[in-house]
């Protein structure tokens, strides 16, 4: 049987327990390098303007290859994050000196030998980037690549929690703590909800996901409410103003 | 038209959009209408397994509710799952036979005005990524010339998806299948945009980018994209090009 772990068991296990210090995104990556056969993890904050940070990094490598991205504002998770798909170079040692010609040379002379990058995102809307590295050069397999893509859809949901104010240093409400649904309707309703309230598609999204939250009924309810035009989200000028 | 003629034409047309820099979701929507047309269906759709195992529609001729929920209720039972975990067609289902099999999924299609569907696997080598779903009005019957050519249809729809170079490294047909689904969001995203800018409806709204998207030569996502960033306004999106 396969032993990969739902994004739903990594949010509840990330969530639950003594966090001690550690943040929640922190927590993710150490749970993510514990179960992977990874050396590190680190995750960045990345919108349309580019890499906004590192959140959260296992070890002092993982910190290295977030920072050095970062700073020459190339690699892997920056081409993921651009091109919205998972880059995934499991030598390299064979690429990343003609792909990347500054990050490249740097990240090996580290020891760090295949890099995985996710992003974090959910349509158009970019929220951030996964990173997992390995100082051996290898393939992850197609179990190890799905176990990796529920962290990433664990980190989504993280992402969009630390976006919004709804329960601030608190747990997520458990209809909020499930991966994102991936219905249509939801979709849509965050288009309208982007025009009717003159906001992006992150903060329509964090809109829907906030009433949800308020008027405790299924995501998916809302949405179909919106696109009926029984709930509308207006303009709202700035209420403290 | 005769039907050899119009198959061919079909694949040529397919064959056509599979270039260079071609659109995986633009492509999978036209093989669900030639589907739909050449297999005599009333609505088709294309199924992928994300990494979990969870089956999401990409592509569909119908985007009423009741048509997408008979999609989305498969991942629980219905002939898609079936197809899905053995790898074989699960053709000619009378629905007002199949109750016992599948309750839910039986109930809702005949609820939605259907009474036969057919599901075909998406195959490479040994692994089944997705399903092409049928559904019919009324009692239909595909024949074995039927069957052969659904599963050509659907094995272009892997060939498709995944396209020539993917199929050798299992990292970029993960890279692939990530970025069809997360394209499919997108493009909803850019739907529900139009919704709210030009009132038309969600049908509408794919139309209207996808011809855009094949008059100026632009990726459906990229069209999708300028929608949702404003840079393509609904009314660029309803104009014609001066040339044709």
């Amino acid at each position: 049987m396969s032993s990969v772990r739902t994004a739903s068991q990594i949010l509840s296990s990330v969530m639950s327990g003594d966090r001690g210090r550690h943040t929640l995104p922190e927590r993710l990556c150490q749970d993510c390098a514990a179960t992977l056969p990874v050396n590190g993890v680190g995750l960045a904050l990345m919108n349309d303007a580019g890499h906004q940070g590192v959140i959260a990094a296992t070890d002092g490598s993982a910190t290295l290859m977030e920072d050095l991205q970062f700073t020459l504002g190339e690699g892997p998770c920056m081409d993921a994050s651009r091109e919205r798909r998972p880059v995934l170079q499991p030598d390299l040692a064979q690429t990343a000196d003609t792909r990347w010609p500054g990050f490249g040379p740097a990240v090996l002379e580290a020891g760090i030998a295949a890099i995985f990058a996710f992003p974090l995102q959910v349509g158009a809307i970019r929220l951030g980037i996964l990173d997992l590295y390995r100082a051996t050069p290898g393939n992850l397999d197609a179990e190890q690549l799905a176990g990796t893509l529920a962290y990433a859809d664990a980190a989504v949901i993280i992402l969009l929690h630390l976006q919004s104010k709804m329960t601030p240093g608190q747990g997520l409400h458990p209809q909020l703590g499930d991966p994102l649904d991936s219905r249509a309707e939801i979709h849509q309703a965050t288009g309208v909800i982007a025009v009717q309230a003159v906001v992006g598609l992150t903060e329509a999204l964090l809109l829907l996901r906030a009433h949800a939250y308020a008027a405790d009924r299924p995501l998916l309810k809302i949405a179909r409410d919106v696109l009926t035009g029984t709930l509308r989200f207006p303009f709202k000028e700035d209420d403290h103003g | 038209m005769t039907t050899e003629k119009r198959l061919t034409r079909v694949f040529v047309e397919l064959a056509d959009t599979l270039v260079a820099e071609f659109d995986a979701l633009d492509f999978l929507h036209t093989l669900t209408e030639r589907a739909v047309e050449l297999l005599h269906a009333d609505a088709a759709g294309v199924i992928l397994s994300d990494q979990h195992g969870h089956l999401q529609v990409v592509a569909s001729t119908s985007n009423r509710a009741q048509v997408l929920e008979l999609f989305e209720l498969q991942g629980a039972e219905g002939p898609c799952l079936d197809c899905f975990n053995t790898g074989r067609v699960v053709a000619n289902v009378d629905l007002d036979d199949a109750e016992t099999r599948w309750p839910h999924f039986s109930a809702a299609s005949i609820q939605a005005g259907y009474r036969s569907t057919h599901a075909i696997p998406l195959r490479l080598r040994d692994q089944v990524i997705g399903a092409m779903n049928l559904f019919c009005i009324d009692q239909t019957t595909l024949s074995d010339d039927d069957l052969e050519l659904a599963q050509a249809l659907a094995d272009i729809a892997t060939i498709g998806l995944l396209q020539e170079r993917a199929v050798r490294q299992s990292e970029l047909i993960a890279e692939q299948l990530q970025t069809a689904l997360n394209s499919r969001v997108l493009i909803e995203q850019a739907k529900g945009v139009l919704l709210a800018r030009a009132g038309v409806d969600v049908d509408e709204a794919f139309r209207l980018m996808r011809n855009h998207s094949r008059g100026h030569n632009q990726l459906l996502t990229d069209v999708a994209t300028a929608v949702i960033d404003g840079s393509l306004t609904a009314r660029e999106l309803g104009e014609r090009r001066r040339s044709d």
